[in-house]
């Protein structure tokens, strides 16, 4: 079942959180994974594992270059999940 | 044999992580209390896989309670117990201001990061490739406490891991003091860890017998020297000191310990895990370390022995020392502090060269536990029942360290 973009957000910025250390509040829509969070590319790959887990979507190796911020992912995962 | 000691390297912090405390104080009051670090395994892979061996000597204070949990996440708890003890030493020495790149570590382990290993593989297996975790490498390579430790503390002078089995942390300690007196780094953070209470270290060493299968009296399973003795205690966790060149701390006004004054080391070449029967190997090691120090054999007063606790290993320690100190044996206050941390493998020599400068700095050697019957084939004279004094003035000890594949390792510890 699809979820909105909101409790997509939120889910998100709980792995982001678990993985980096980074506080959810600073998971924002508009935040770039590499520039803004400073998240590396073997981060962004736990992220992404642990994503397609939580949402129950899969998410290719060749979609995660194009997730560039945290809207990119929220909006892939919600028509990923539709 | 010229010592080399025109560039003296001394202890100016220590620090750690082990089954009697989260720090080197608390692990020092503990040894002079004379309690044991071994207690029964509550993890659900010791019924599981019904292990022989049901205790180890476990960590006291548990990572997650010192560490940020994105650290825990994304270290092998080998490289965790490191970065506790190389912080813990660092602020010990009171965070000296040292340019990078004259900062080096140097860090051991025997096994590596074994926990990461397994539980990836169950990953691997369970859920496939995708599962496993991106970091699996980094956190497995056993350089990983070293590369930990480094990045924490900015170390670029060289990050370094020294693996000899049981030996690898005192062996760091001597690659350290090759790093300073060949003008390689002003400061080095050395130590040894281990983390490797795992079913499978656990059901290896207890095929080739080498555990104590005390299980309904774990504080009393570990017991070097005692006619009892049946096998050694795993432990697990790290130990740290910061090394410096004397010039060094003297410039900053730094409190130093005592001198490092030497490493000697040799190889067996005699059996992949039996040591040598008459100690020469190991004697050797003790000799040049002595001889390094600008010491001589009569000089040294106290040694921290190896001293696992298994039957054929104790008594070669006692032929080497034999054979090394001959009729001085006698004079020398020998204490096993296995018998209350159990054996930290790659982290040993290095908590036990933790213990010997506190005991040079505290003139106070901890008594050896559970020594109810000595064997009578090894007549030492063992500190047991209270920590017993050391004389003023100037005074010497020796720390050995035995690793599987023939490794002897003696650091020599002057006190300054």
């Amino acid at each position: 079942m699809a979820q909105s973009e909101q409790e997509i957000l939120e889910g998100l910025a709980e792995i982001v959180n678990e993985e980096t250390g980074l506080d959810t509040a600073s998971v924002e829509m508009d935040k770039s994974f590499t520039e803004d969070l400073d998240i590396d590319s073997l981060s962004m790959m736990t992220i992404v594992v642990n994503a397609e887990e939580k949402f129950g979507v899969r998410i290719p190796d060749s979609e995660v270059k194009n997730l560039k911020t945290v809207r990119d992912a929220v909006t892939y995962i919600n028509g990923a999940q539709s | 044999m010229t010592s080399n000691r025109d560039r003296r390297v001394v202890v100016t912090g220590l620090g750690a992580t082990t089954p009697l405390g989260g720090t080197a104080a608390e692990t020092w009051e503990a040894l002079l209390a004379g309690r044991s670090g071994a207690r029964p395994m509550d993890f659900d892979w010791v019924s599981k896989y019904e292990l022989p061996v049901t205790f180890a000597a476990t960590i006291a204070t548990k990572p997650e309670e010192v560490l940020a949990k994105v650290e825990t996440r994304r270290l092998d708890p080998s490289s965790q117990y490191a970065l506790i003890a190389a912080r813990e030493a660092w602020a010990d020495a009171g965070k000296p201001e040292v340019d990078p790149e004259r900062l080096g570590a140097a860090i051991g382990s025997g096994i590596g990061g074994v926990w990461t290993l397994l539980d990836q593989w169950d990953n691997l297996r369970e859920k496939g490739p995708r599962r496993v975790y991106p970091l699996a490498v980094p956190m497995l390579m056993p350089n990983g406490p070293a590369a930990a430790v480094s990045l924490d503390l900015g170390a670029r002078a060289g990050a370094h891991t020294t693996v000899s089995a049981c030996a690898s942390g005192a062996e760091s300690m001597g690659y350290a003091i090759d790093m300073i007196r060949t003008g390689r780094a002003d400061v080095v953070v050395a130590g040894g860890t281990e983390a490797a209470v795992h079913a499978l270290p656990i059901a290896g060493f207890a095929a080739m017998q080498a555990l104590s299968t005390r299980n309904d009296e774990p504080e009393k399973a570990s017991r070097p020297y005692d006619t009892g003795r049946d096998g050694f205690v795993l432990g697990e966790g790290a130990a740290v000191i910061v090394l410096e060149s004397e010039e060094h701390a003297r410039a900053r006004g730094a409190r130093i310990y005592a001198e490092l004054a030497s490493v000697g080391m040799s190889a067996d070449a005699h059996h992949i895990t039996a040591p040598e029967p008459n100690g020469s190997g190991a004697a050797r090691a003790m000799t040049y370390a002595v001889e390094r120090a600008d010491l001589s054999l009569s000089d040294i007063i106290h040694i921290n022995a190896h001293a696992t606790s298994t039957p054929v290993g104790d008594v070669a320690e006692y032929n080497a020392i034999k054979r090394a100190f001959g009729d001085h044996t006698e004079n020398l206050s020998v204490t096993a502090t296995k018998s209350m941390t159990g054996h930290l493998l790659g982290a040993a020599g290095a908590l036990e060269a933790v213990i010997t400068i506190q005991s040079i700095y505290n003139r106070l050697v901890p008594a050896t536990i559970n020594l109810d019957e000595q064997d009578p084939e090894i007549p030492l004279n063992v500190v047991t029942g209270e920590a017993q004094k050391l004389p003023d003035g100037d005074i010497a000890a020796l720390n050995n360290s035995f690793g599987f594949g023939g490794h002897n390792v003696a650091l020599a510890i002057r006190s300054i």
